[in-house]
């Protein structure tokens, strides 16, 4: 299969246990281990008690629709996904929000509200990368 | 103890230009942008370009670049680079290196070819942008600062006819600016038909984009005096940065950046939210202008398009906004804060015919950088 999108370059080594985990359907954060606090996106230090000790947990892949666009046009040559396509920021039930995709769902502002429930759906692109998408919950 | 009010009024703004032309410019380098603003903005200011020893530029050059391509030995230079607001931002760096004796005439250049990309290349970090948001279709600003405006409008009602609202009125402001790239008539009809780029956006939400450069010379208040033209004291000067990508972001719907940049502002200025008579406010999108007004405290929050949409920011209206057309329809390099500095300006010399705005005496600059990410504001003066 065509692979549709831009794969993820560079995969940086502090977001190594998200892809692995990714490969195997599971959507992984990171969580300090100082102060308990999950956040988007890796890094080696919490962005909230600076404490280097950083460890992993698994998300139940529910959350909440942010906000949202459609897009009426490609906006990156290897980006190929047919038009309208929804661009979505997911708030995920355990705190932090990630932009992806919101998929088996029209592509209309009329079908489409903020705060809306959402639940991931992995994506598998190569052998290496899984991406997590998201859809309406409970579909 | 350090003061903020120390750095209140200590420096002006004596020159403006733009480049010699602007919009769509294949014929001209980024450099020739750079040069021609900064020896316009000098001779506005009857200074010399020898004068200059201060270089503040942000983007695609070093301020090294533009010294050597104007042939000047500088013995200052600042280069902070995070965003469109970054020339808004050095007015005030500008300011504190005048008031320490840094530099003795400082130059803010600007030189972009952003449409026809002339010599431009992107030299970022994609580690962030490259993982996490291109594989989903995510690039240029207007895929990012949609979800502002969607949350936005979730929040608070707040409709895709009263964001057209807000190009309507600049419209009318470039309609009375002959430097201004669009000029004829628009309805809100026209926005809203307009083709669809990303929702909630029409082309027509979104700003030009353009190639042109922008320049601003400023000096110690003292000297200020013997320069050609009226000289613009910088009465308050701030900025801040919250974020950069949009998930980090704490209130979609609310500029931490911008608030914090203009409280300071406010509070060297001595002055409140809704002591101007003219602001110009950094468009690249008709949502934008809207929200700044409501993270400045200018308007509450949820309220600030009815500043465009009943007319008070139009011509004639009781509080001007963006009166050089904008980014919407006047100009827009893709980094767009000199100009409403430019504007400003002009605006508090009593230079802009039949869009001047009468009894001048007090104007806001408010810019942001990135999708609201940082924000750089200046309160200016045409008396000490
Ligand atoms: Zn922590």
């Amino acid at each position: 299969m065509e692979i549709d999108r831009p794969l993820p370059n560079p995969m940086t080594p502090e977001a190594k246990p998200y892809w692995d985990g990714l490969r195997e359907q599971k959507l992984m954060l990171p969580k300090c281990g100082a102060c308990g606090h999950v956040f988007w996106y890796p890094r080696v230090a919490c962005p909230r008690c600076h404490a280097r000790s950083i460890g992993w947990i698994q998300s139940k892949g529910r959350g909440t629709l942010h906000a949202f666009e459609i897009g009426y046009q490609s906006f990156n040559k290897a980006f190929k996904v047919p038009t309208p396509y929804v661009l979505a920021m997911v708030e995920l039930a355990e705190g932090p929000r990630m932009l992806s995709n919101l998929i088996n769902v029209e592509a209309d502002p009329r079908k489409l509200t903020c705060d809306m429930p959402v639940e991931v759906v992995f994506s598998k692109l190569t052998d290496e990368v899984t991406l997590p998408l998201f859809q309406p919950a409970g579909r | 103890m350090a003061n903020l009010r120390d750095l209140s009024n200590v420096a002006c703004i004596v020159g403006v230009d733009e480049s010699d032309e602007m919009g769509t410019l294949p014929h001209k380098s980024q450099l020739s942008l750079h040069v021609e603003a900064v020896t316009n903005a000098v001779r506005d200011a009857g200074l010399k370009v020898s004068d200059v020893d201060g270089i503040f530029t942000a983007g695609q050059h070093s301020p090294a670049t533009i010294g050597e391509a104007l042939g000047i030995t500088a013995r200052h230079v600042d280069g902070t680079t995070v965003g469109g607001c970054s020339f808004i931002i050095m007015v005030g760096h500008a300011v504190a290196a005048l008031h320490h004796g840094l530099c003795d005439v400082a130059v803010i250049s600007h030189g972009e070819s952003g449409r026809s990309q002339v010599g431009v290349s992107p030299r970022r970090d994609t580690a962030i942008p490259g993982q996490f948001e291109a594989p989903y279709g995510f690039g240029p600003a207007p895929t990012m600062f949609g979800l502002i405006t969607t949350r936005h409008m979730h929040r608070y009602g707040t409709t895709l006819e009263q964001w057209a609202q807000v190009a309507v009125s600049t419209r009318k402001w470039a309609a009375l600016n002959p430097k201004a790239l669009r000029r004829e008539p628009l309805t809100v009809e026209d926005v809203l038909k307009a083709r669809p780029v990303v929702y909630p956006f029409t082309v027509l939400n979104i700003c030009l984009v353009t190639d042109a450069g922008g320049a601003v010379v400023l000096t110690r208040a003292d000297r200020a005096r013997d320069t050609a033209k009226k000289p613009v004291y910088v009465r308050g000067l701030g900025e801040g940065t919250e974020h950069v990508s949009l998930t980090q972001m704490k209130d979609l719907t609310f500029s931490e950046a911008t608030r914090i940049s203009g409280d300071k502002a406010f509070r060297m200025a001595g002055v409140g939210p809704t002591d101007f008579q003219h602001i110009m406010l950094y468009d690249a999108f008709t949502s934008g202008p809207p929200i700044m007004l409501e993270s400045l405290g200018i308007a509450k929050r949820g309220e600030g398009v009815r500043f465009f949409e009943e007319g008070r920011s139009t011509p004639g209206g009781s509080l001007p906004i963006n009166t050089n057309g904008g980014g919407l329809s006047y100009t827009h390099t893709g980094m767009y804060g000199i100009f409403p500095i430019i504007e400003a300006a002009r605006q508090l010399r009593g230079e802009c015919g039949p869009r001047q705005v009468p009894n001048l005496r007090t104007s806001l600059v408010n810019g942001m950088g990135g999708m609201l990410s940082a924000a750089g504001t200046l309160v200016l003066s045409n008396e000490a």
